[in-house]
């Protein structure tokens, strides 16, 4: 049924009709309305779940961890500072094989404090282990956390889907909020593995010296490429069951003829694809290529997509200080070694700590590309506020 | 678990052949946990000592389920398992979440603290070694006055954070501590704690021939010492009082405990004992006076 409601609340609904047995998070900025939502719906009755109010995200980590190895299906939510105060949780959680739903309501890291939008705190710890999906709207928001649960069940994996703080959880959007029975027809109850119980007395959780401790990793690896095949298969699952496309690896738009290919994740990309309408009617192409799986990262598939274009663009609301964009280098490394120094690929990172990308940001951004490539460039920078320091 | 309450187990549900040093405290105190507890029971782990010698992949010492994921977060890891019993309508389970005095009074504080205060249905067990053993002997924040870890080469210049008493101020129902050296009383406050609903912390001494420099057969001789010299008091706290206080009825001078350990060797130089000697006799003053032993 669809309804106008705020992106938190469609979140906390979806996640809710996933019957998840523990929730546990701490209060921060913007992720408190999900779980806000999330309790009043435990205490109405309507959510018959453990929903345990702790005292540090990383203590909110420790407890789904430890709820899903007594084989419960958990979930948790945070942003920022939360996310990386969870940071050592979040590495032993994909280490144990354990199948939690995390929801990144994105949000800039300190310092200096800043609790307004961009994807810095997802993307540092894109290395956890953890596969990272990112909403593109608020339906697909909702939708993602129905296709999560599955998939981190199916591969035993721990799944985070981003949304971008306050532009998406903030933000009432007509959502599709689809009703129990189709989600029960759609996730199947959770069949744990490798649990704690008397029953079956085993150590889960024992060290790894030397000898052991790589298999686990290389082990860890391939079950994360090889989730691209579940991150495929749970979105078509998906649009047979619910009608609607969500999720993926990736999509593309307006891609056919054009030069010129815009690569982003998460909410940008509505901005992005006004861009590409209105260059349409001005008889340009320009296409877009958005990344649902950040991790794993679809290497191949990007590479189909963007080997024919000339050129480039990728657009993120991160950096790897002293080094430039994350996305862009998965991007080029996506390519094999002998074309990648005949590829044009822009880099430009935009609206860190909740900086509008507007349209004529990202014009300009296509334009100056288009003139010649950018190694990398901080979009939309005020220059005024820099002076003219020779930083 | 046994319905008499006094009766020492032994079940080797801590089965023998882990990796640790001979005269271990915390070895022999974990063993004594575990089959106080009984088979139903799950067992989580903090990093440490502990875990390092019983649970390297692939063979663990363990006969009960066990839970390891971090040195800070046993007793949240535990929060949750508590939950997820709940929530899945399984059980009832004894959950034991267990550390040392690291993990317990330092790095997994705020942890702790959270699952006392929200009342989880939990038995937290600290294994007091009072220093980072695992590490090589550094300084915790349970590291007696006077004391020589790797960090506090002159001596550490503070006391010993006192846990019980803070664990007793978040209302919790049951409070204890004990020593190795007393099997049936140590298995008996498991028990009693495990038999009551809601959060219970046990302290354990739990001496380190490594830390501490002594002769590992000298282990359970220097619990009776800690008592006996009135440095580790040993009694209960229920519904916030304290009560069943062990008497000493003979009270010995803290250097015949102080003097078998090379950590406080250096009080004893020059034939004379160091002025660090007389104030670690007034903590034992002080207890005597506070538990009224």
């Amino acid at each position: 049924m669809l309804r106008q409601i705020e992106g938190s609340e469609a979140v906390a609904d979806a996640v809710a009709l996933c019957r998840p047995n523990v929730i546990s998070a701490y209060p921060i900025t913007p992720q408190t309305h999900i779980v806000e939502n999330l309790a009043s719906l435990v205490a109405k009755g309507k959510l018959k779940a453990e929903f345990v109010n702790v005292e540090s995200e990383f203590a909110a980590a420790s407890v789904v961890l430890g709820a899903s190895a007594a084989g419960a299906r958990a979930y948790t939510a945070t942003t920022s500072q939360g996310l990386l105060l969870m940071t050592e949780v979040l590495y032993c959680i994909a280490g144990m094989r354990l199948p939690i739903v995390l929801t990144c309501a994105n949000r800039a890291i300190s310092a200096p404090l800043n609790i307004w939008n961009d994807q810095q705190d997802s993307m540092s710890v894109r290395d956890a282990g953890w596969l990272q999906l990112y909403a593109e709207d608020n339906q697909e928001a909702a939708d993602l956390h129905l296709q999560a649960f599955k998939i981190a069940e199916e591969t035993f994996l721990p799944v985070m889907v981003c949304m971008d703080g306050f532009i998406l959880t903030h933000a009432f959007e007509p959502v599709d909020v689809p009703d129990q029975k189709e989600v029960d027809g759609f996730l199947p109850a959770f069949k744990p593995r490798h649990i704690v119980d008397p029953r079956w007395p085993r150590g889960v959780g024992l060290y790894a010296d030397p000898r052991f401790y790589m298999e686990t990793r290389y082990i860890l690896h391939r079950a994360l490429e090889k989730s691209e095949e579940t991150i495929a298969q749970t979105s078509a699952d998906f649009a047979r069951a619910f009608g609607r496309q969500s999720g993926g690896l990736y999509k593309t738009y307006k891609t056919k003829d054009a030069d010129t290919v815009i690569v982003a994740m998460g909410s940008v990309v509505g901005s992005i694809k006004e861009l590409i309408d209105r260059f349409e009617q001005e008889g340009r192409r320009v296409g877009l290529l958005q990344i649902c799986s950040f991790r794993p990262f679809p290497r191949r598939a990007v590479y189909e997509e963007l080997k024919d274009k000339p050129n480039i663009i990728v657009l993120e609301k991160a950096i790897s200080l002293g080094r430039g964009g994350i996305l862009a280098s998965d991007v080029r490394w996506s390519f094999p070694r002998a074309e990648q120094a005949r590829r044009y690929i822009s880099s430009f990172v935009a609206g860190l700590g909740g900086r509008n990308i507007s349209l004529d940001d990202l014009r300009y951004m296509v334009e100056r590309a288009e003139k010649e490539p950018v190694e990398f460039e901080f979009l939309g920078l005020r220059k005024e506020i820099i002076g003219d320091k020779d930083l | 678990m046994s319905n008499d309450i006094n009766k020492v187990e032994k079940k080797d549900l801590f089965a023998s052949g882990h990796r640790a040093c001979g005269g271990c405290g915390q070895a022999l105190a974990a063993r004594l946990v575990a089959d106080a507890a009984g088979e139903n029971t799950i067992a989580c782990v903090a990093t440490g000592c502990l875990e390092v010698f019983s649970s390297p992949y692939p063979d663990p010492s363990w006969r009960i389920p066990f839970l390891h994921s971090l040195f800070e977060n046993s007793a949240a890891v535990a929060s949750g398992v508590e939950a997820a019993y709940k929530a899945l309508n399984k059980g009832p389970v004894n959950i034991i979440a267990q550390g040392g005095d690291g993990s317990t009074a330092d790095i997994g504080f705020q942890c702790i603290s959270g699952m006392l205060e929200r009342g989880h249905n939990i038995l937290y067990v600290c294994y007091d070694n009072e220093a980072y053993m695992n590490t090589g002997i550094q300084r915790s924040s349970f590291t007696p006055f006077a004391a020589k870890t790797t960090t506090t080469p002159l001596g550490n210049k503070t006391g010993k954070k006192n846990m019980p008493m803070i664990a007793a101020d978040h209302g919790i129902p049951y409070i204890a501590t004990a020593a190795v050296d007393d099997y049936r009383d140590l298995q008996r406050k498991i028990k009693t704690a495990l038999a009551i609903e809601g959060p219970k912390y046990v302290h354990i001494l739990a001496p380190c021939p490594l830390g501490w420099g002594h002769p590992g057969d000298l282990t359970i001789q220097l619990c009776r010492l800690a008592k006996e010299t009135c440095l580790f008091p040993v009694y209960e706290i229920r519904e916030g009082k304290v009560t069943n206080v062990r008497k000493i009825p003979i009270k010995k001078p803290v250097e015949e405990y102080l003097k078998l350990q090379g950590r406080f060797k250096h009080l004893f130089k020059k034939g004379a004992a160091a002025p660090e000697v007389a104030r670690i006799q007034e903590i034992a003053d002080e207890n005597v006076r506070r538990f009224n032993l």
